[in-house]
């Protein structure tokens, strides 16, 4: 693991990066630099499943949600829990922890989640799996809409306290980044990661292709979980936002950074992001080299649409090629 | 009391069978282009989405009814074959991930493209509002449109069946869905057949445009969206791979959506969702090539 550890330093670098930069900016565009930031660990979350098994998953924003409602249900302050969730469970009404307390939780809860979804659904591959994925996508989403003893309902998530600054984003990006590194490079990322190239191969020396699905889906479930934790700190998530449009965005991210690496994935998701936002912002009206932009709203959505399909055709490995970066070119 | 609640059970039924018929009509879109790209559209409710738009428009306009439902073939089969050109002859031959991300891709951009152009507040579609009125069959209160898409959708089922038995670039089509490359190397035109797939799955797509707009006379850039989810996951579990398995999968899901949706009270009904997603992962845990698949076949290396 240590020969591989210079795979760690680009990923981690720009993650550095994008934090120093988002210092620089002013407290209205700051949010967004700490929204790339979730977002990274989200994409990160999505690469140590769909990268390293090469199935496809639509359904990991669910654990994303099951986070932020793990997180948002325990930090709401006790005097706004009656207005924002009225029908909540007697268990959970007198429930409080604090920012730290309430992230482990969330991707406990979403490991979990992911756990119990994967049992039967690693079984599955190919499109049975895309569907299936989406099937658990639609039924989290379902439930959390209408199953108000267990969150807010159709209501935000507002007033939960918003500790996601730079700081907390950046450190949780790089927490991510590192646990999928770890992963990536333990037995059980190789064994995957020889199924997903040949899955008759990998039987034959002895890999079981469910058993190594299941721990990636565990491992990426709990980091999905941890996102959504950062997310309902960061601004008040309402059962929409973590749905079809998250899906699709961070899907987006990885395909087009390249989801065979880890490098691919923080690529994607700080390229996009820094368009999406750019664009966001356009929409507002700015100026870029003396130029005055403003473009109508829903632009961003169109350009990163049509970014990602065009990527698809040109590269359908991503920008990165599904390499990762290393500082020195091995002899090979 | 006994009368009533049959009546709204037969109402029910047939409002359950018209759904059915309809989502099996996006079946049978969908099933026609996977067989000879192997690729999954999940842009297929965008085309009905700009069907449905095209149709709100010409009611607006104040176009005659036969006008608009032209009009509305007319952009859908346009989209399709732009479809075609820009995106699936690209990516031809790339790995099915790809395609079907590729594909979600070009939804999220044509849904995003109709939010700017006409508001997420959408369109009303009346021009064909009579359909929506009852007609008494047997003492039982059936909506018109209920009669109209069971017809026309037997009608262009059998149609399809039709083209792809009776005629040669039919008997191509079966060969490429069946083996691109060999029936390929025996005379199959590639280009042909694709665009003529991707024609035929464009015009289904506009029929269902018209009869979804009866049933939902609002449009909105996610008109069909969910519609779509719900086919696709019906396509699925019927089994993708030949078209009339594929064909009852999405006419089941539609019929059991239908149903549940009336026979359940509100509170329950909400859920509905939830039930028939759980169905669909039970039924791919225990047959995950597909319902009515009855070969028993094994990857071999």
């Amino acid at each position: 693991m240590t020969r591989h550890l210079e795979e760690l330093v680009a990923p981690v670098a720009l993650i550095v990066a994008a934090a120093l930069l988002g210092t620089l900016a002013t407290l209205s565009t700051q949010t967004y630099f700490v929204d790339t930031l979730v977002k990274v660990s989200i994409v990160v979350a999505l690469y140590v499943f769909i990268g390293n098994s090469g199935v496809l998953s639509f359904g990991h924003i669910s654990f994303v949600a099951l986070g932020a409602w793990t997180a948002g249900v325990l930090s709401v302050p006790a005097a706004e829990k009656g207005a924002i969730m009225p029908n909540l469970a007697h268990f959970l009404v007198h429930r409080h922890v604090g920012n730290l307390t309430s992230l482990v939780l969330a991707a406990a809860v979403g490991g979990v989640a992911a756990f119990v979804v994967g049992v039967p659904l690693m079984r599955l591959s190919g499109l049975a799996a895309g569907i299936a994925t989406f099937a658990v996508l639609e039924i989290t989403h379902n439930l959390l809409t209408y199953e108000e003893r267990v969150g807010p309902g159709q209501n935000a998530f507002s007033s939960v306290p918003e500790t996601t600054g730079l700081r907390q984003a950046a450190v949780a990006g790089v927490v991510c980044v590192v646990v999928a590194f770890v992963y990536a490079r333990s037995r059980f990322g190789r064994l995957l990661r020889a199924t997903r190239e040949d899955a008759a191969a990998a039987r034959a020396v002895g890999a079981s292709v469910y058993l190594q699905r299941l721990v990636a889906f565990t491992v990426s479930g709990a980091l999905a979980g941890l996102a959504g934790g950062l997310y309902v700190h960061l601004l008040p998530v309402q059962v929409n936002s973590v749905y079809l449009d998250l899906t699709f965005v961070t899907l987006a991210m990885l395909v087009v950074g390249g989801s065979g690496s880890l490098f691919g994935a923080v690529v994607g998701a700080l390229a996009v992001s820094a368009l999406d936002s750019w664009l966001a912002v356009a929409e507002n009206g700015t100026s870029l080299f003396g130029w005055h932009v403003d473009l109508p709203a829903g632009t961003a959505e169109i350009v990163v649409g049509s970014l990602m399909a065009v990527v698809l055709i040109l590269r359908p490995n991503g920008i990165t090629g599904g390499r990762e970066l290393r500082l020195r070119r091995r002899p090979a | 009391m006994t009368i009533a609640f049959l009546n709204l059970d037969l109402q029910t039924i047939a409002d359950g069978i018209a759904l059915g018929a309809i989502y099996a009509l996006m079946a049978v879109g969908i099933g026609l282009v996977f067989g000879v790209l192997r690729l999954v559209n999940f842009a297929y409710g965008q085309l009905v989405m700009a069907g449905a738009f095209a149709l709100a428009l010409a009611s607006q306009w104040g176009w005659p009814l036969w006008g608009g439902i032209l009009f509305c073939f007319a952009v859908v089969i346009a989209l399709s074959i732009a479809m075609e050109h820009l995106v699936f002859r690209p990516l031809r031959g790339h790995s099915p991930a790809v395609m079907l991300v590729a594909t979600f891709a070009v939804a999220f951009l044509l849904q995003n493209i109709a939010l700017l152009w006409f508001g997420s507040l959408g369109k009303i579609a009346t021009s064909l509002a009579f359909l929506n009125r009852v007609w008494t069959i047997f003492g039982a209160d059936v909506h018109k449109i209920a009669v109209v898409a069971v017809v026309v959708a037997a009608v262009c089922l059998g149609l399809v069946q039709f083209l792809l038995q009776r005629t040669e670039i039919g008997l191509h089509m079966r060969a490429a869905s069946m083996d691109f490359a060999t029936s390929r190397m025996l005379g199959v035109r590639a280009n042909r057949v694709v665009s003529f797939a991707v024609l035929v799955s464009g015009v289904l797509a506009a029929v269902v445009a018209v009869m979804l707009t009866v049933q939902t006379p609002l449009v909105t850039p996610d008109f069909a969206l969910r519609d779509t989810i719900v086919v696709l996951a019906g396509v699925v579990v019927g089994g993708l791979n030949r078209p009339i398995p594929a064909t009852l999968g999405g006419f089941l899901i539609g019929f059991t959506t239908g149903l549940l949706g009336g026979v359940l009270p509100t509170n329950q009904s909400q859920y509905l969702p939830t039930f028939v997603f759980a169905a669909v992962i039970l039924v791919l845990l225990v047959r995950p090539r597909g319902l009515f698949d009855l070969s028993k076949t094994v990857e071999r290396v």
